[in-house]
């Protein structure tokens, strides 16, 4: 009598046929779906960048350094948008990265146990409205707010070049990065509090016994322990609000020119596509948009992956046991 | 060589030299390292309130303007004809809800077969940490770059349909499900595998007889979440299933006109300065977000029942 039922084929001499069927249907049509998946990914890219050929062949990399958008005499230059997409992403950055790393230490270690059940489902509440609602409560009710504001903000630090003199709309660079900061706080927040409840409770429980206050056991033994971690929270952050197509179009006011000051009208690449994709005049402002959706594919790529790479490689066990 | 005591004149002095090192190196004041202490705990607390508000003074926002925009009739009914007040947005959610059943009918078998090869046919292997990097990137790639995607695949040449929308959204919700599809199927236990191993079920009945029925509930909360995301999605709409031709329309696959949809109409009204299409904005925007947050809200309550259930 065999016990090992399932060793090797031969001892089902009278298999059934539509067993082995099954098994090799059910595999195939896995595998079929991760080759989907894949398929999508190379198409994804392919696509793009076929369809900026055009762009491609006629500016090559001066389209990078180029600051003219004129879609009526063919003059594409993606330069505004590059230095919109870095000031609004970067601001938002600034911003959010402090207020959602606090929020991340506040659920993960220094809440009372109850409040971290109301806090935290709020916090993931706060990243599940969408961007487009975001927007138009951007335009319609922030961006009012802050125009009113501005002239005074103005009026005290206007010699910083940031904070130059407002617009009337208020539809500005400094509105977008309000609401990407509001977009990418969750974000930060619920990734650092995910990894802050990944550090031992013996290396805490080892500070607070030899005397160590709460911020001195987050700032000697949590921070040094997840850093990276942070980092690619920030990165994660940073790729989302670079890619936010409609709540930027929104608030930004789509301007074609690049200012120094934040109180200004500006663009970003994504939100430069948003508006003039649907409408685009001829083959070469297509071919344009095309080019800097491929900009940013490749920002965003660089970024996931960087983030991957630094969150595998620096995880918590590893800075532990180095 | 004496044990430095915790703080003290030589804590202090040794303190300067140290501190790079060892932030944890003690700097003899108490009351001092109390007093900052707290401060940073106000801090995160204030930071955590402050993103609480934030969400509060958003979701007031859209009530305070939305719900008053709310009848049946808003609704059930097409919007007027010229622009004027009064009107619903029945053609808005009916287009929303079919590009998005639409998408999730494309993205969800997909996923779940994603999932099952990662963790039934290739758990631990090469090809599962492949593919769990492709969905992390698919995840991570912005709705704007997909929308451009599918233009060029599938309205260049036939015109805007919704269904090119909803294949745009089911690239945005394949790897939500795929993920969490796939952390659930991990949590299945083993025993249950094992048993049916020792029965000499082949492995396609344990998968579809043992494995699936177990993790059903958590795959399709983890939809759930798919479907409240892909349902507030603007970009793909905007780009591949926005310029409608005068009629009625609900087909996807009618190759040539977009459809009507919630969060189309939503941007539109936002970039114009009508007041009526606004006040029509502000009752579709509260109706989505109403949407979305229920169905996010009680798919993580089933999620966590599901995931108590399995483990415990």
């Amino acid at each position: 009598m065999s016990v090992a039922v399932r060793t090797t084929r031969a001892a089902h001499p009278r298999e059934r046929l539509s067993d082995r069927a099954g098994d090799w249907l059910i595999r195939g049509l896995c595998a079929a779906a991760c080759l989907i998946a894949l398929a999508a990914m190379v198409a994804i890219a392919y696509k793009l960048i076929t369809g900026a050929h055009l762009a491609f062949s006629k500016f090559g990399l001066h389209f990078l350094t180029t600051s003219t958008w004129k879609p009526n005499f063919l003059q594409f230059g993606a330069l505004p948008f590059i230095y919109g997409t870095a000031m609004t992403s970067g601001v938002a950055l600034v911003l959010a990265l402090p207020i959602g790393v606090a929020i991340g230490l506040y659920l993960s270690l220094l809440a009372p146990q109850r409040l971290r059940g109301v806090i935290g489902p709020l916090v993931e509440m706060l990243a599940a409205i969408p961007s487009v609602i975001l927007g138009l409560w951007g335009i319609l009710v922030l961006a009012p707010f802050i125009r009113d504001r501005e002239p005074a903000v103005h009026g005290a630090l206007g010699f910083v070049p940031l904070f130059g003199r407002p617009q009337t709309v208020g539809a500005s660079v400094f509105t977008a990065a309000l609401i990407l900061t509001i977009m990418i706080i969750p974000i930060i927040a619920s990734i650092s509090r995910d990894l802050f409840l990944t550090v031992p409770d013996e290396l805490q429980d080892g500070a607070v016994a030899l005397g160590a206050t709460k911020w001195e056991v987050v700032r000697g033994v949590i921070l040094p322990t997840t850093a990276s971690g942070v980092v690619s929270a920030a990165l994660l952050g940073l790729g989302r609000a670079l890619g936010e197509a409609i709540a930027v179009a929104q608030v930004i006011g789509g301007g074609n020119l690049a200012h120094t000051s934040l109180f200004e009208t500006g663009d970003t690449m994504a939100s430069r596509i948003a508006l003039q994709f649907p409408g685009a005049l001829n083959s070469l402002h297509f071919a344009s948009l095309y080019y800097l959706a491929v900009i940013l594919l490749v920002i965003g790529l660089v970024f996931n992956l960087l983030a991957q790479l630094i969150s595998r490689r620096f995880s918590v066990e590893r800075t532990l046991t180095r | 060589m004496t044990s430095r005591p915790f703080h003290g004149a030589v804590g202090q002095t040794l303190s300067a030299e140290v501190d790079l090192a060892a932030p944890l190196t003690a700097t003899g004041n108490l009351r001092r390292r109390l007093i900052v202490s707290r401060i940073a705990v106000g801090a995160a607390t204030a930071a955590a309130l402050a993103a609480v508000a934030v969400l509060g003074i958003v979701v007031s926002s859209v009530i305070h303007r939305g719900a008053s925009q709310l009848s049946i009739g808003f609704l059930t009914k097409n919007p007027p004809q010229f622009p004027g007040p009064g009107g619903g947005i029945a053609p808005a959610i009916v287009g929303t809800a079919v590009i998005v059943g639409l998408a999730t009918a494309i993205a969800m078998p997909i996923g779940v077969l994603i999932a099952l090869y990662m963790t039934e046919f290739a758990r631990g292997s090469r090809t599962a940490r492949l593919m769990r990097t492709v969905l992390d990137l698919m995840n991570g790639l912005p709705s704007i770059v997909i929308a451009v995607f599918v233009f060029g695949l599938l309205v260049v040449g036939r015109g805007q349909s919704g269904f090119a929308a909803a294949v745009a959204l089911a690239i945005i919700e394949l790897p939500l499900i795929a993920r969490s599809s796939q952390e659930v199927l991990l949590l299945v236990p083993g025993h249950l595998r094992e048993a049916a191993d020792s029965l000499g079920v082949r492995r396609w009945r344990t998968v579809l007889g043992v494995i699936l029925p177990s993790a059903m509930g958590g795959i399709v909360t983890g939809t759930l979440l798919a479907v409240a995301r892909a349902a507030g999605e603007t970009a793909p709409i905007i780009i591949l299933c926005s310029l409608i031709r005068p009629g009625v329309h609900v087909s996807p696959f009618s190759f040539g006109t977009g459809l009507d949809t919630i969060t189309g109409l939503i941007f539109v009204a936002s970039q114009q300065a009508d007041p009526y299409n606004e006040a029509r904005a502000w009752g579709a925007a509260f109706v989505l977000l109403a949407f979305i947050l229920f169905t996010s809200l009680g798919a993580r309550a089933l999620l966590n029942r599901n995931r108590r259930r399995l483990s415990g």
